[in-house]
Parts: C-alpha cells; sequence; structure tokens
C-alpha cells in the first residue's frame, strides 16, 4: 500500500530525513518508534503533504500512485489521513461542519452523491458515542477550546468518520491518561481490516499494549536503524534508544 | 500542488458582479460646486428655506475647512470641481408617485442587483428604499407601514411631508461643519431615507435601503435620518453597489440615529460599493460619517457592518451615549483585498451614568491591502459606572497585506471599566494545511476559516441578510489564500 523509497527531506534548509525505507502493506499496524528530534513527525508531515517540508530525494507510492505529485487534499481524497500531534484550534468553524466538508469532498472525489444531513448526524452521533464524547463537541469550534486529551480523542473521531486506507497517526497517544488511552487505541482497532494500514508514530510502548504492532522501526537521525517485531518495543523501553543507535554506529 | 502560494495569488482575482451600467437618461448638473451649485440642488428639490440656509451654512463653513489627513489611507488629490453633485434618472415629469411609474429599467437594474423592489419584495417581507445616483426611486410598503403609524420615505418625501421633523433633528446628531466630509454631505446632499417610529411602536418590518451609484463623474451624497421616538424599535439595513469603472467615485454620506427613551435602533450596512480592479485602478472612495445618539434613558443603538467594497473606507459609526443607561454596540466585518484601503472602526461616547459599549471589529487583509482599525472609547466625568468591552481581531491572508489597531481610550470617571482585547493572526498556515489534509479544497478551506473569524459579527445581522453577507464575503476573497 506505501511504499517509501529512499525518502530525504529537509525542513528550513536542515536535512531531516536521510533516506527512509517503509514498506506498509494492507492489513498492517507499523509503529514507528524513535527519541527527540529523530525526524518522525517530518515523516508523517513529508507524507500529508505539507509545503513547508522539501523532498530532497526518494520516491513514495500510495497504492500504486506517485504519492510525492499529488497535493494534501488530493491524498487525503485517496485515502490517507494525518492524526496530528497537535490539531490545530479554528474558531467560529463548527466541528461537525468541518468533517462533514471533509466526508463530502472525499465522496465527492469518489464520485460519490454527498451525505445528507440527517445520515450524517447519525453517523457522527455513533462514533462520537464510541469514543465517549459528550453532544457538546456537535456545537463547538474546531478544537476550540478542548483539552490535550479531547483533541487527540477529536482527532480518531474524525478518523472514523473518514474511513482511511491509511492512517498515520502522530503522537495520538501522548497526553493521554490511562483511560483516554484506552478509549483512543479502541478507536484505531476498530478501524483495523484487511483492507487498511496503519502507522503509529509513538514515543512510548505503552500504547502498543493495547494496539499491537505487526512491525516496529526506530527512526533515528533521518534513518531506520532497526526494524522488528512487537518485542523490539519492549526491549526499546528497556534498554534505550542509545542501544541501537550505538548498534548501528558498530 | 494547488496550495502554493502563487497559485493562490492567482486566485485573489475576484470578480465584482455589480460592475454594470444602467444605460437611462439622467439629468445631471455640470462638474463643480460653488453656492450656485448648493442653490440649484435646493431649488431642483423644492426644498423650503430653512434647509437651503442650513445648505449654505454647510458649504460655507466646507470651504473653511481642510480634508483630514489623519486617517491611514493613501490617494490623489479629489478635485472637487471635477465632480458633478447631482445627477437623477429623467422621468417624465416628477419623481415617481409609485412602482408603477417607476422606468422599468431600473426597476430591472434592481431585480438585477437581486434587490427585492416589486413582488419579490412583498415575499422577503423587507421594505425597501432604493436610492439610484442621488435620487430615491421606489420605496415599498409604504402603506403597511404608514398603518403601523412608521414613516419611512426618501428624504426628499420627508422634506415635503414631514418638514417639521427634519428640522427638529437634521444635522441633531452630525452637526453641518462635524468634519469635512460631513459638512461637504450637508451642503449637497441630494436624498436619502428618512424613518420616524413613533412611540412605543416596534416597527413590524425590517427597513432597507439600497444605494447605487450609475452615472459616471458624479458623487453620490445622501443622507440618511432615522429617530425612534419613546419605547420604539426599528431593524435597518443599507447595502451598496456600483458599476467597474476606471476613475475613483466620491461617496461621502451621513447617517444620523435618534434613539429616545428605552427606544432602539439596529442599524446594519452590507457594503460592497466598486473596489476598484486588482492592480488598484479606480473604486469607489468612501468617506461616510454616520453616529447615533442615545439621547434617552435605556435606549440602544447598535451597529453592525460588513464592508467588503471601495477603494478607501473612512466611516466610524459612533455612538454618544447620553442617556442613563444606554447601550452602543458596533460590530464590523472589514475586508481589504488587492489594492483596497479600509480605515474603519468606532467612537464610543459615554456621558451617562451606567452607560454600556460594546464593540467587536474583525479585519481580513489579503492581497496588498491596508486595514485600520481606528477606535475611540471616550468616558467623560459625570459617566459614573460606564462600562466598554473592546475586542479586536485582525486575520492576514498573505504576506503582503497589512492591519494596524489603533484604539483611543480616554477615561475620566474612575468607577469605569473598559477592556479590550485585541489578536492579530496569520490565517494559519496550520490551519489552512488541517482542512486540507482532510480533503478540503484551499478554497473551501478559507472560506471557512474566515467564516468562523467573523461568525460573532455575522450573527448580529438580521437573518435574512446573513446569508447575503457571507456570500459576499467568499466572492470578495475567492481564493485569497496566504
Amino acid at each position: 500500500m506505501l511504499n517509501i523509497s529512499n525518502l530525504s527531506a529537509r525542513v528550513a534548509g536542515k536535512e531531516i530525513l536521510k533516506g527512509v525505507n517503509l514498506a506498509v502493506n494492507a492489513g498492517e499496524v507499523h509503529a514507528v518508534m524513535g527519541p527527540n528530534g529523530s525526524g518522525k513527525s517530518t515523516l508523517a508531515q513529508v507524507l500529508a503533504g505539507r509545503e513547508d517540508y522539501e523532498v530532497t530525494g526518494g520516491s513514495v507510492s500510495f497504492e500504486g500512485r506517485d504519492l510525492l505529485t499529488m497535493a494534501p487534499e488530493e491524498r487525503a481524497r485517496a485515502g490517507l489521513f494525518l492524526g496530528f500531534q497537535y490539531p490545530v484550534e479554528i474558531p467560529g468553524v463548527n466541528n461537525v461542519y468541518l468533517l462533514k466538508a471533509a466526508l463530502n469532498a472525499k465522496r465527492k472525489a469518489a464520485g460519490e452523491p454527498e451525505v445528507d444531513a440527517y445520515e450524517f448526524l447519525a453517523l457522527i452521533r455513533e462514533k462520537m458515542k464510541f469514543m465517549h464524547m459528550s453532544e457538546t463537541f456537535l456545537t463547538r469550534g474546531v478544537n476550540e477550546g478542548f483539552s490535550g486529551g479531547e483533541k487527540k480523542r477529536n482527532e480518531v473521531l474524525q478518523m472514523l468518520v473518514l474511513e482511511p486506507k491509511l492512517a498515520i497517526l502522530d503522537e495520538t497517544d501522548s497526553g493521554l491518561d490511562i483511560d483516554a488511552l484506552k478509549v483512543v487505541a479502541d478507536g484505531i482497532n476498530s478501524l483495523r481490516d484487511q483492507r487498511r494500514a496503519v502507522v503509529l508514530v509513538t514515543h512510548y510502548q505503552r500504547l502498543l499494549d493495547y494496539i499491537v504492532p505487526d512491525q516496529v522501526h526506530v527512526l533515528s537521525g533521518g534513518r531506520i536503524l532497526k526494524s522488528g517485531d512487537k518485542s523490539l518495543a519492549l526491549e526499546l523501553e528497556r534498554r534505550g534508544y542509545d542501544w541501537v543507535q550505538a548498534g548501528q554506529g558498530a | 500542488m494547488s496550495s502554493k502560494p502563487q497559485d493562490v495569488e492567482a486566485l485573489i482575482g475576484q470578480k465584482y458582479r455589480h460592475g454594470f451600467v444602467t444605460d437611462i437618461e439622467s439629468d445631471s448638473l455640470p462638474p463643480g460646486l460653488d453656492e450656485g451649485v448648493v442653490a440649484a440642488i435646493s431649488k431642483k428639490k423644492r426644498e423650503p428655506q430653512f434647509l437651503l440656509d442650513w445648505r449654505l451654512k454647510a458649504f460655507r463653513h466646507w470651504q473653511t475647512m481642510q480634508e483630514p489627513l489623519w486617517a491611514r489611507v493613501h490617494y490623489k488629490p479629489i478635485d472637487y470641481q471635477d465632480i458633478s453633485y447631482y445627477s437623477a434618472p429623467r422621468a417624465p415629469a416628477n419623481a415617481p408617485k409609485s412602482l408603477d411609474e417607476v422606468d422599468p429599467k431600473l426597476l430591472a437594474t434592481y431585480a438585477k442587483l437581486g434587490i427585492p423592489l416589486h413582488e419579490r419584495a412583498r415575499l422577503a417581507g423587507v421594505a425597501v428604499d432604493a436610492v439610484f445616483d442621488s435620487v430615491s426611486v421606489a420605496t415599498t410598503f409604504k402603506d403597511k407601514l404608514g398603518k403601523a403609524g412608521v414613516i419611512f420615505c426618501s428624504f426628499s418625501d420627508a422634506v415635503h411631508n414631514h418638514p417639521e421633523l427634519i428640522e427638529r433633528y437634521l444635522g441633531t446628531v452630525v452637526p453641518a461643519g462635524d468634519n469635512f466630509f460631513a459638512a461637504l454631505n450637508s451642503a449637497v446632499f441630494s436624498d436619502g431615507s428618512f424613518v420616524y417610529v413613533p412611540p412605543g411602536v416596534r416597527c413590524p418590518m425590517e427597513l432597507s435601503t439600497y444605494f447605487r451609484i450609475n452615472a459616471a463623474k458624479t458623487g453620490q451624497f445622501e443622507r440618511t435620518l432615522i429617530v425612534a421616538a419613546e419605547g420604539a424599535s426599528v431593524s435597518y439595513l443599507e447595502g451598496c453597489t456600483a458599476p467597474m469603472r476606471d476613475e475613483n467615485q466620491l461617496h461621502a454620506a451621513v447617517v444620523e440615529l435618534v434613539a429616545l427613551d428605552d427606544a432602539q435602533i439596529k442599524y446594519s450596512t452590507v457594503q460592497n460599493w466598486y473596489p476598484g480592479d486588482e492592480n488598484g485602478i479606480g473604486g469607489i472612495y468612501n468617506f461616510v460619517t454616520k453616529r447615533g445618539e442615545c439621547r434617552g434613558r435605556n435606549s440602544k443603538i447598535s451597529w453592525t457592518q460588513v464592508e467588503t467594497g471601495s477603494a478607501i473606507t473612512w466611516k466610524y459609526p459612533s455612538c454618544v451615549l447620553k442617556g442613563e443607561n444606554s447601550v452602543g454596540e458596533f460590530y464590523s466585518v472589514a475586508v481589504a483585498n488587492n489594492y483596497q484601503q479600509a480605515d474603519t472602526g468606532t467612537k464610543m461616547i459615554h456621558i451617562g451614568r451606567n452607560t454600556k459599549s460594546t464593540i467587536v471589529s474583525k479585519g481580513i487583509s489579503a492581497g496588498h491591502a491596508e486595514n485600520t482599525y481606528r477606535g475611540l472609547v471616550k468616558i467623560l466625568p459625570s459617566a459614573e459606572g460606564a462600562r466598554n468591552f473592546t475586542q479586536c481581531d485582525s486575520l492576514l491572508l498573505g504576506a503582503k497585506c497589512a492591519a494596524h489597531t489603533f484604539p483611543y481610550m480616554e477615561v475620566r470617571n474612575p468607577t469605569a471599566t473598559v477592556e479590550h482585547e485585541a489578536s492579530t493572526s496569520k490565517i494559519g498556515e496550520d490551519q489552512l494545511f488541517y482542512c486540507l489534509q482532510r480533503g478540503i479544497s484551499a478554497e473551501d478551506a478559507v472560506n471557512m476559516i474566515v467564516s468562523g473569524f467573523c461568525k460573532v459579527v455575522f450573527k448580529e445581522l438580521p437573518m435574512e441578510f446573513a446569508v447575503e453577507a457571507q456570500n459576499l464575503l467568499s466572492v470578495s476573497l475567492e481564493g485569497a489564500v496566504g
């Protein structure tokens, strides 16, 4: 589904990604871990098409298409979803209104009719219930005055409504208490099936207790230094990232 | 990618939809201004002596005045001798008595603008007075309003039918010599609207005036006077459009509002004069004086404005809060795109005890535009317990525009409470990217973000017009992504 080959990118003139290789197949969950400043968020932003991130080399294919030539909104409509690390507030823009516009943009691109308002409300109510969100979310502005945890929950809600093929979740677990973490993990797990894939970008292994990944990768210094199964995350927790970095140097 | 800045700049080029010219015979005075012209206007309108005297006094005063230079706007000097001060669609004899007598071309013009003058007026339930160049062409619903005792007519009709009201209230809020443009207007104003709501009457429908500049080389100088007597209330809306022309045209209006004891006036403006082209050629110079006086106890005046047009906007709808417990409000959305310049804001003058004012200003700048908020909150020693809350927010779209905020406060009573909040934000790259990442197009995203930014002001507009304002905003900023 996603094939990243030797991807390099820089931000504000600084080389952050230095040849990333990663292949994600439908039905898989991958975890990308790594120390601060290793390029995890940059990778997520580059895949979503953020303008300030300049791709300097390599290629990315998504379902056989050249992802890097697609505009951010085209990527989204093609089924790529980014769960933001810091979801932005858009004051005065209703949360549900944005989500409905997003769903309709996607449906329109797929040649489907726009969603009926009544149907949409029923859909969003169902998903909100699943995410343990209160009715007030319906009337509030996009992330306006949300707590950190509420914002993350809202990201997952959007993902559940949009049903992406590939979800890249950038530290969706950070800032969550244990109950919220479970809710968010349940949300992500509910989307797992043979047609979809998830890339979890995270610092901590604790999320992986709830969402068991097929593969774990360590991103450090702009490269993937090590890949393995679930046990790699546990080992990282025990031995720290220095262990991987030292291994690479040898 | 569709969201690259250069594409975005290209998208900014919005098309003005009301830029057509109506081919109609008109009766105009040649360009030029002297006492003879002032007298000629007064004569054409068969005005009583007191009004001619008032005009001449204003004109003489105007001649001693200097054009104000303190606003943050730049323009070539206006040649006041090169403007025609009167232009009226030529009618067979006199002004039309009813809609049926109005030139069909004029009715077609208003239909094209989407202004309900005829049958649709009945459906919309809004009474409309339409001012074309210098004169009022039609006022709808006169009868229904008359039954309620509400006078809603052109200023000229009011001069003839209710001279005592005109004499009593004209110039009592904005004196003839108030400022350069108000003095000019007082000398040469040609028409406008007049509203009188008698004591205890709640005006049964929205009132609306539609201003249209059509003739070339003419200025438009209308004058609006609204009086809400004791316990009366009225909601009034004005809209404005003009043809696209290369030269600049002057619009210098005066609006006076008087609210007596327990009266309420809500005045909403959707201003969409021709803003000039994307290179800043042409457009209306909009120099307007609007002021309301809360003369009575517990009275309230509320200004709501959505300013999207004009090459230059210079206006400060203000409230003089004389009556005890009176309330003044100002809600504004000012949009400046391309080379538009807006210097707008309000003055809240607190004189009476426990007077209260609220100011919410939302400035949006795009292209090369300059957008300035200028406001004065003045609390006089007599204004025991006065309160003001001011919120000024600026939104920048793109890197070449500018926003300025000049809040002045003069507090001369220690019991007063004055609060000010201000923010300036660039339309978030973050906000935009967030929407794009959800599959929403750049254009829809900007509309969404800007509408959200303006929401608190839009909800103050009469419902019928909130949608119109929203659409206008979308057109004004078509693709203006930064």
